[in-house]
């Protein structure tokens, strides 16, 4: 950890302009980083993987972007809010299970009490060498020096949304049900707020795995919109342990049923990708189907049907179909 | 009395609370790193990031001139350490492969640099920006790599000494009824203590003060004064508490020297505090093993003839090896046995003792083929073991000094509900979820060494007692100071224990399960020399009582006899008749059958363990048996265990408490060590990938719902005075079998390879 500055922002303002001495056009790299809940951040700065000079501490914005607001139609969730306040909320438990559950299944209690939504979603990857700097072979961290998981130990890797250049898995819970549901993220800049589709937030790897996201030095996400309500959903996640353990493969599945037929259906696969994947065309094959096993397999295939094994993990695959089915049963048989 | 304090049973002490519990919650227990120094510096190790091949040069130049560098050692301008003995040759070294002595690299992690710097921050921050250059040469990894040597492992290793073997096992297998061959795998593993390794090094003058947490002080000061090549009586070791070990901090790493060197170099002291992944290379782990399992059976399931083949990892510059076939072969009756270990050197660093080094792989082999032998015979696997159960081992004939196996395993059998086991696999379910049930026996050698103690005793029923034991969280303070209360006849408050400091008497390594048994009978023994000096005070010698008897005819209870019956003493009464306030005394204990200069060796800091498969014409061990309820999901197939239970006899428990605590430990390590513990090695590099407690999975609590510990009482006459047979390896034994068991048993599937993956599992 090399010493840096730390400063506190008062207000979203004084983010911006702390922010915005950043430059350069990669977030993660930035000499400026936004503090949250630091579980990421400072975890990475100790391994030395990445060195700000300054750090902000946003936590004073809690005050007024921690809300959860489920007036009206929609969910709106503020960045700052806790993983494990949302994961609590019982309205959210009854009208989102899919999100109270992403939130509920992901990291430990005491990380759950630190990190925020917005940090949360930003939470960079896990690939052993990625966050061991004696690795020289990196391409996220040293872009064009390639890439040591590709024929290394890649157990945990990606099979989706992978590329000849980074394999290394999107490790977050929550993003999956915000990308299944449609979310919008809020994102604060010098020139103002904009919205987007939480599905736009994050890049695939392709030929430069060192850009994870579409936000811009300087950027900060301010919430999180879920459009409608979705009691009918779950979470369904695989680990090798049954609790404060990275996802092997999960789904985040909402639908709507009337008499045994998919009206709308959304499913997202986490534990398998380089992102957070939205499987529309996985999904699109249960519309205005009446459920059954046989159909939420036939799901199931086509959500991994372009999926790329490498030695360790293949087995993802098969599991995740196996999830993605019987994640699909769950919500689908679900009292609601 | 509460769970965790059971009732104590025939030849149990009282549950009393941990000596050192409060100190401990309350944060008070300083373990090493915490000892404040006066202005110290502050180490970083910068390790290699190849496992074979040459440094060529470093580049400094950055490192160097940032704020706060004190200065940067390699092997350019860092001390010549001497060489000194691997430990399992009869020395101190956990390796022999000295860092910082050469540009060569033997493995991956070997330290290449030390940088110092005013804060522990600077120093890491400068370890970062150190260059080194290499040339790398491709290296060799583990089992099948190409560049293997393997050997047999007698006449290698000191510690292993025989290949033990009986009868004629090739032909009484080739006309045996069952014949059962299989090969079984277990990985690498790191003891990953909770506290991490760390080392300070204080100069005053000529002396030496190092505080480091430690399985054996005594070994640490004699093997680092070797390297420095001083006395040994210059040398002191501290370490009063020890966040855990299992095995990792028991001979001497390279780094207490390397630190101490520099440490006199800077006029100064240096404290380190090594990174959780330079722990996996620093230090010592369990290498990874395979096993080969012939048995040969009648139908009726006598073992009529058992081959046991190991081969185990090391590194290509010492022979470390575990051989656990010296408990395989001689666990069951079977007349014709056969075994052979090999040692298999690779670009490795050199693996060491972790908790039952020998035990924990080589029983998962030999009781997974149990269990596979109980099906092919459609046998209850306990059945299976009462057939075989024995009062004698095979090799060569020795009764055991006691054995509760089968008793363990009826009292186990009957809290966990054996009898709703359906032997046939895939017969209970529950929702999602496939039950199977497993069990498995669990033994360890009964081992001891020769200890000293000093005990003062006042008047006032205050007793102080001081060993240079080791307490890695175990529970020595508590058992110690047990100990004295109940021999001095004073309450346990009254005692207060120093352990884990090279001015006190010496103790051995806190190894092997040694410790209780061997720090408490040398503590009794010295109480006992108090004892009668106080009952000589107070009452007549044997030639006195005669000649009363003679000349009025009356009888008076010599000392000697009054001494040994247990009578109650009146303490004040004979300090008074003695007229003095304390008395001290200083005393040392030898096991039957210890070698004769196992006393001047341990003041040397070096190991003379007796026991085992040799205590004086007998063979001891402790055993236990252990029963699993396994999950596994029939979607996900997700593998959980909801149950653990294990019935363990060991002779006398000193505390009920802290046996438990223990035993319950040794559970949750065994079910980890099938389900959860596995370093993944990336092959081409001959590198430990998952070096961090993220990615080395270990169980969280809600992996262990519910684990119950049986205390069986057992009382052995034959082993030591405290009658102990030590239990701290006893619990992780057979468990991983156990796991396996089940999960043959709820999925009609055999894993013979750890860990156990899910995708591993196919329903």
């Amino acid at each position: 950890m090399q010493p840096f500055v730390f400063q506190s922002a008062n207000d979203p303002s004084a983010a911006m302009q702390a922010l915005a001495a950043s430059g350069g056009n990669n977030v993660t790299e930035a000499p400026v980083q936004a503090l949250a809940g630091g579980t990421t951040l400072i975890d990475l700065m100790k391994l030395d993987v990445m060195r700000p000079s300054t750090v902000i501490d946003i936590n004073p914005l809690s005050g007024a972007w921690s809300q959860i607001n489920l007036e009206g139609e929609n969910l709106r969730l503020g960045a700052m809010a806790r993983m494990a306040d949302v994961a609590a909320h019982p309205e959210i438990q009854k009208a989102y299970p899919v999100v109270a559950d992403s939130l509920k299944l992901a990291a430990s209690a005491q990380l759950r009490n630190m990190a925020t939504l917005g940090g949360n979603v930003l939470q960079r990857t896990r690939c052993t060498y990625f966050r061991d700097i004696s690795y020289g072979n990196c391409n996220k961290r040293n872009p064009g020096s390639g890439c040591a998981a590709m024929e290394g130990v890649n157990r945990m890797h990606a099979v989706l949304g992978t590329s000849d250049q980074c394999i290394a898995t999107y490790a977050g819970d929550f993003a999956q049900s915000l990308i299944a549901l449609d979310g919008t993220v809020e994102i604060i800049g010098k020139s103002g707020t904009r919205s987007i589709a939480f599905a736009q937030l994050h890049r695939q790897p392709g030929n430069s795995p060192q850009i994870e996201t579409t936000l811009a030095p300087g950027e900060l996400i301010s919430g999180f919109m879920i459009p409608g309500r979705w009691p009918r959903s779950v979470y369904l996640k695989a680990r090798d342990r049954q609790s404060y353990e990275f996802a092997l493969a999960s789904a985040a599945v909402a639908l709507d049923m009337q008499n045994g037929v998919v009206r709308d259906a959304r499913l997202a696969l986490g534990g398998v990708a380089t992102v957070p994947w939205r499987a529309r065309e996985a999904e699109g094959l249960l519309k205005e189907q009446k459920f059954d096993d046989a159909l939420a397999e036939r799901v199931a295939d086509a959500a991994f049907a372009g999926a790329t094994p490498r030695h360790h993990n293949a087995f993802k695959i098969a599991l995740g179909k196996r999830v993605v089915a019987r994640a699909l049963y769950q919500a689908a048989t679900m009292e609601v | 009395m509460s769970t965790a304090a059971p009732a104590p049973k025939a030849n149990m002490g009282q549950p009393v609370p941990r000596y050192d519990g409060v100190a401990k919650v309350t944060g008070h227990a300083q373990y090493a790193a915490d000892v404040p120094l006066a202005n110290p510096a502050y180490a970083y190790l910068v390790t290699s990031s190849i496992a074979k091949g040459r440094i060529d040069g470093f580049d400094l130049t950055e490192a160097k001139t940032m704020r706060g560098v004190i200065d940067i050692f390699t092997h350019e301008n860092a001390e010549k350490l001497k060489e000194i003995k691997f430990f399992s040759n009869g020395g101190y070294a956990s390796t022999t492969i000295v860092p910082l002595n050469s540009p060569e690299i033997a493995h991956e992690g070997e330290i290449v640099a030390v940088v110092v710097a005013e804060t522990f921050e600077a120093a890491r921050d400068a370890a970062h920006r150190v260059k080194v250059k290499y040339t790398a040469e491709t290296p060799t990894t583990t089992f099948d790599s190409p560049g293997t040597t393997s050997a047999r492992a007698k006449g290698q290793n000191a510690m292993f000494k025989e290949d033990p073997k009986v009868g004629d096992f090739a032909n009484a297998f080739d006309q045996a009824e069952v014949k059962f061959t299989a090969t079984y795998e277990t990985p690498t593993q790191h003891h990953n203590p909770m506290e991490l390794f760390a080392t300070s090094c204080v100069w005053n003058g000529d002396q030496l003060t190092i505080y480091e947490p430690s399985q054996f002080v005594y070994g640490l000061k004699n093997g680092v004064a070797q390297q420095l090549g001083i006395d040994a009586d210059k040398v002191r070791v501290i370490n009063a508490y020890v966040g855990g070990a299992f095995g990792s901090k028991g001979s001497t790493t390279p780094r207490t020297a390397i630190i101490a060197s520099l440490a006199r170099r800077l006029n100064r002291p240096v404290k380190l505090v090594a990174s959780r992944d330079q722990g996996f290379t620093i230090a010592t782990y369990r290498a990874e093993t395979r096993h080969d399992i012939q048995i040969g059976a009648s139908r009726d399931g006598r073992l009529v003839a058992l081959r046991h083949e190991g081969e185990e990892i090391s590194s290509r510059a010492d022979a470390y090896c575990v051989g656990g076939t010296k408990t395989t072969t001689r666990l069951y009756a079977c007349p014709n046995v056969d075994s052979l270990v090999s040692i298999v050197r690779a670009d490795r660093n050199t693996p060491g003792f972790m908790r039952s080094p020998p035990e924990v792989p080589y029983v998962f082999a030999l009781e997974s083929a149990m269990d596979e032998l109980a099906v092919e015979l459609k046998m209850d696997p306990i059945e299976l073991r009462r057939v075989n159960d024995t009062t004698k081992e095979p090799i060569s004939g020795k009764p055991y000094t006691s054995r509760s196996l089968m008793a363990c395993f009826d009292e186990g059998a009957k809290t966990f509900g054996w009898d709703k086991r359906a032997a046939t696999p895939k017969s209970l379910a529950d929702g999602d979820w496939l039950i199977g049930y497993g069990c498995a026996t669990a033994c360890y050698p009964t081992q001891m060494g020769a200890a000293a103690a000093r005990v003062r005793l006042q008047r006032d029923g205050r007793a102080r007692v001081e060993i240079a034991g080791h307490d890695l969280g175990t529970g020595a303070y508590t058992v110690i100071a047990q100990a004295a209360a109940e021999r001095l006849g004073i309450p346990y408050e009254k005692v207060s224990v120093s352990l884990g400091d090279t001015r006190l008497p010496p103790a051995p390594v806190a190894g092997g399960s040694n410790s209780t048994a061997s720090t408490c009978s040398a503590v009794i023994t010295v109480c006992d020399q108090i004892r009668h000096r106080l009952f000589q005070a107070l009452m007549p010698n044997e030639t006195l009582a005669d000649k009363a008897k003679e000349t009025v005819g009356v009888g008076q209870t010599p000392a000697s006899k009054a001494e040994q019956s247990g009578q109650p003493l009146d303490r004040e009464k004979a300090f008074d008749a003695l007229g003095v306030s304390a008395i001290e005394e200083y005393g040392e204990w030898k096991p039957e059958g210890a070698p004769k200069d196992s006393l001047q060796a341990l003041h040397s800091g070096l190991v003379r363990m007796v026991g085992g498969p040799d205590l004086g014409g007998k063979i001891a061990y402790a055993f236990g048996a252990e029963f699993v309820e396994l999950r596994v999901n029939r979607f996900t197939h997700e593998i959980r265990v909801p149950r653990l239970v294990g019935a363990f006899a060991a002779g006398r428990i000193m505390n009920p408490r802290t046996a438990r605590s223990q035993l319950m430990g040794g559970l949750i390590w065994g079910m980890s060590s099938a389900l959860f513990e596995a370093t993944e090695l990336d092959e081409r590099y001959a590198r430990y990938v998952n070096d961090n407690l993220a990615d080395y999975l270990v169980p969280v609590n809600a992996d262990t719902p519910s684990v119950d510990v049986i205390l069986l009482s057992e009382t052995d006459e034959h082993i030591d005075p405290a009658g102990v047979k030590g239990l701290g390896e006893l619990g992780n034994v057979g468990t991983a079998a156990a796991v396996c068991n089940a999960i043959y048993n709820a999925t009609g599937q055999r894993i013979r390879k750890l860990p156990v993956r899910l995708e591993k599992i196919e329903v």
